[in-house]
């Protein structure tokens, strides 16, 4: 078997394996009721993550998503309160926003060879402050059709729905998937987390993947932007503080090398969903604190960087001996 | 010795010119800031504030410092300083000496510090992500030591390093101070910094020329927790209470700014203690400053952003490579007037 497969696989099975062990203790766990919300509960993390994927596959990080959805949701929230244009024409215009964002710091990364982490900490610290100055309260988002976009849902048998942005964070991830494994973008894109100057010699057009790969992540933050703000109804500068560390660990989680050059957007959903049940879980229990989500994180994260340095390790001895 | 002075002077001279620069713009819009008075024995003003409030980033800057200078960054300082901060707490609460509670505190710190350094040396994980398992989980920790609540403590012993006074400086101001100057001076006047910095610019290298490297990272990172653990009693005293959810809360990405600020590359290799302290001083002028004008607080992430864009595109390889070419060109030149001359 494919080695390449293994951390992918290994995820799975400790998904699947704690699902069922969840099931053994609420079997209520197994309804399509509480599988919707999973969907739905995680559906900003999720369209954020997928950006993240692309950003870690190409081995660099982006600390900005967090404030960048906060922005948008204050963004729509403040201009939804003041002017009457139509909520589709502001997703538009904010969507335009954060891929600009995005690409300007893809852009200063590639150009001014500044690390990935301190430029996209100073976008962090920009968008935060943006939304800080659009509004530091919480605005409620009033419109109609901000109602009527939560009447749209897919029944499942037992009672379960999968709303609108549930169905919305599926779709990113199949689309990050084909976009990965199936486009000229995607290979660049793990051509350059194999070595920026590797890649340059075998004639990837490195700038123009960079700022492609920031943008695409400033894009799909500002989409999981307009998911928060779909999904809480309200703009709020504070919203969101810390997503992107989740964001990581859902992608470390689901088997992607963060040194890059290895992984699969697929797995990054898995990482998404083990994160929602083991707070799926503690609800249903009731008696750990929320803490426990956090520890147990950490913990995951450790397993799973130790395992994934010990397949390296062994694909190296394989590689020793054949 | 004065050729040191003045070499250590032209390293400083582009930090102090910021940090000089950015307190005149304050005096500028609020002219009280840089009245210094005395009252019941003990400094009062706008600037010993900056010196007082900075004290938790001048600190987590110090061990910040080195850990960068070793090619690793440590984001996991944040969340030792609450645990820290929480463990003492809990001490103080359940009766215990007010030695033993530093002792616990201080301990926590480098006990965090080994883990991270185990992750990187030994297991030679990624410093970004072997410190962001600490990050994501230290936190859950702090609320495991707490018990989800906010732990508030009386006693005088404790509470006195967070805001008691010492010569008539706050005594956090001492605090780093004191600390900052003696690891600058530990590993400037020994082969230490020497060595970290070899380790930095190429770590194999280093190794096969006898440097025992894995000790030296563990050193490092057991000091970044140190510091960290310091920070936390700090800020724990200060209020009078361990918060886990918000002690040091981003404090790490403030720390790893200051150290940038202070012109130490993120690519490891030279570094200045002494620096990093002045960047941590022009955050927190920054912060205080933006305050006591009475700009709106909302700006001041703005303001850092903005910041950190300048320091960063002065230092970034290419502008520098840039300006070295264009210098060099003025330098030709003048050499080439004088040989026609």
């Amino acid at each position: 078997m494919n080695q390449k497969y293994l951390p992918l696989i290994a995820t799975i099975i400790i998904f699947v394996v704690s699902y069922a062990a969840c099931a053994a203790q609420y079997p209520n766990i197994l309804s399509t009721r509480v599988i919707g919300n999973l969907l739905t509960d995680n559906a900003f993390l999720g369209i954020a993550a997928v950006g993240m994927t692309f950003v870690i596959l190409s081995g660099g990080i982006d600390l900005s998503i967090g404030s960048v959805i906060a922005f948008t949701g204050i963004f729509l929230a403040v201009i939804l309160q003041n002017t009457g244009i139509h909520p589709l024409a502001a997703f538009v215009l904010v969507l335009i926003i954060t891929t600009l964002f995005g690409a300007i710091m893809g852009a200063i990364i590639h150009y001014l060879e500044m690390p990935a982490f301190i430029v996209t900490l100073a976008g962090m610290f920009l968008a935060r402050g943006m939304a800080f100055v659009l509004s530091i309260d919480s605005i409620p988002i009033k419109h109609p059709f901000y109602a009527t976009m939560k009447t749209f849902y897919y029944k499942l048998p037992g009672g379960g729905r999968i709303t609108l942005i549930g169905g919305l964070m599926l779709l990113v991830f199949a689309a990050g998937i084909l976009i990965a494994q199936r486009t000229r973008f995607g290979t660049n894109v793990y051509a350059l987390g194999g070595g920026p100057q590797t890649s340059a010699l075998m004639g990837v057009p490195v700038g123009r993947t960079t700022i492609m790969i920031y943008g695409l992540s400033g894009f799909l933050a500002g989409l999981s932007g307009i998911v928060y703000s779909l999904y809480t109804s309200a703009g709020y500068s504070l919203a969101t503080v810390g997503v992107e560390l989740d964001a990581i660990a859902a992608v470390v989680i689901g088997g992607t090398l963060l040194t890059g050059g290895a992984g699969f957007v697929g797995g990054t959903l898995v990482g998404v969903l083990i994160q929602g049940l083991i707070q799926t879980y503690i609800t249903f229990d009731g008696s750990l604190s929320s803490w426990w989500t956090k520890i147990l994180i950490g913990a995951l994260l450790f397993a799973f960087i130790l395992m994934q340095k010990a397949i390296l390790f062994l694909s190296r001895q394989n590689r020793k001996y054949s | 010795m004065i050729d040191n002075a003045k070499r250590l002077g032209r390293r400083l001279l582009p930090q102090f010119v910021a940090l000089a620069m950015i307190l005149v713009l304050i005096r500028i819009v609020f002219p009280d800031f840089f009245s210094i008075e005395i009252q019941n024995g003990r400094l009062y003003g706008s600037l010993i504030d900056i010196l007082n409030r900075g004290a938790p980033v001048a600190l987590l800057a110090v061990g910040m410092t080195v850990v960068i200078a070793t090619k690793g960054i440590d984001l996991s300082v944040g969340a030792v300083m609450a645990i820290c901060g929480a463990v003492a707490a809990a001490s103080s609460v359940r009766g215990d000496p007010l030695l033993l509670t530093l002792v616990l505190a201080v301990g926590t710190g480098l006990i965090c510090g080994v883990w991270n350094g185990f992750l990187v040396s030994v297991l030679n994980i990624q410093p970004i992500i072997a410190t962001l398992v600490l990050m994501v989980a230290g936190r859950g920790i702090a609320q495991l030591v707490t018990e989800g609540a906010i732990l508030t403590f009386n006693d005088p012993g404790l509470i006195f390093v967070g805001s008691g006074s010492f010569l008539g400086l706050p005594m956090p101001v001492v605090i780093w101070l004191v600390f900052g100057i003696a690891v600058a001076l530990l590993v400037r006047r020994t082969a230490l910094g020497m060595l970290i910095e070899a380790v930095g610019i190429n770590r194999r290298a280093s190794t096969l020329s006898g440097i025992q490297t894995p000790l030296l990272l563990m050193a490092a990172y057991m000091l970044s927790g140190l510091c960290a653990a310091i920070a936390g009693l700090i800020v724990t005293a200060d209020i009078r209470g361990a918060d886990a959810n918000n002690a040091g809360l981003w404090l790490e990405l403030d720390a790893i700014l200051a150290v940038v600020v202070g012109g130490t590359s993120l690519l490891g290799g030279r570094f200045s203690i002494v620096a990093s302290l002045i960047g941590a001083m022009i955050i927190q002028a920054v912060n205080t400053g933006i305050l006591s004008s009475g700009f709106p607080p909302e700006f001041n992430l703005i303001i850092k952003a903005a910041i950190i864009v300048i320091i960063l595109v002065i230092q970034s390889p290419r502008v520098q490579a840039g300006m070295t070419f264009l210098s060099r060109k003025s330098v030709r030149r003048d050499t080439a007037e004088q040989s026609v001359q």
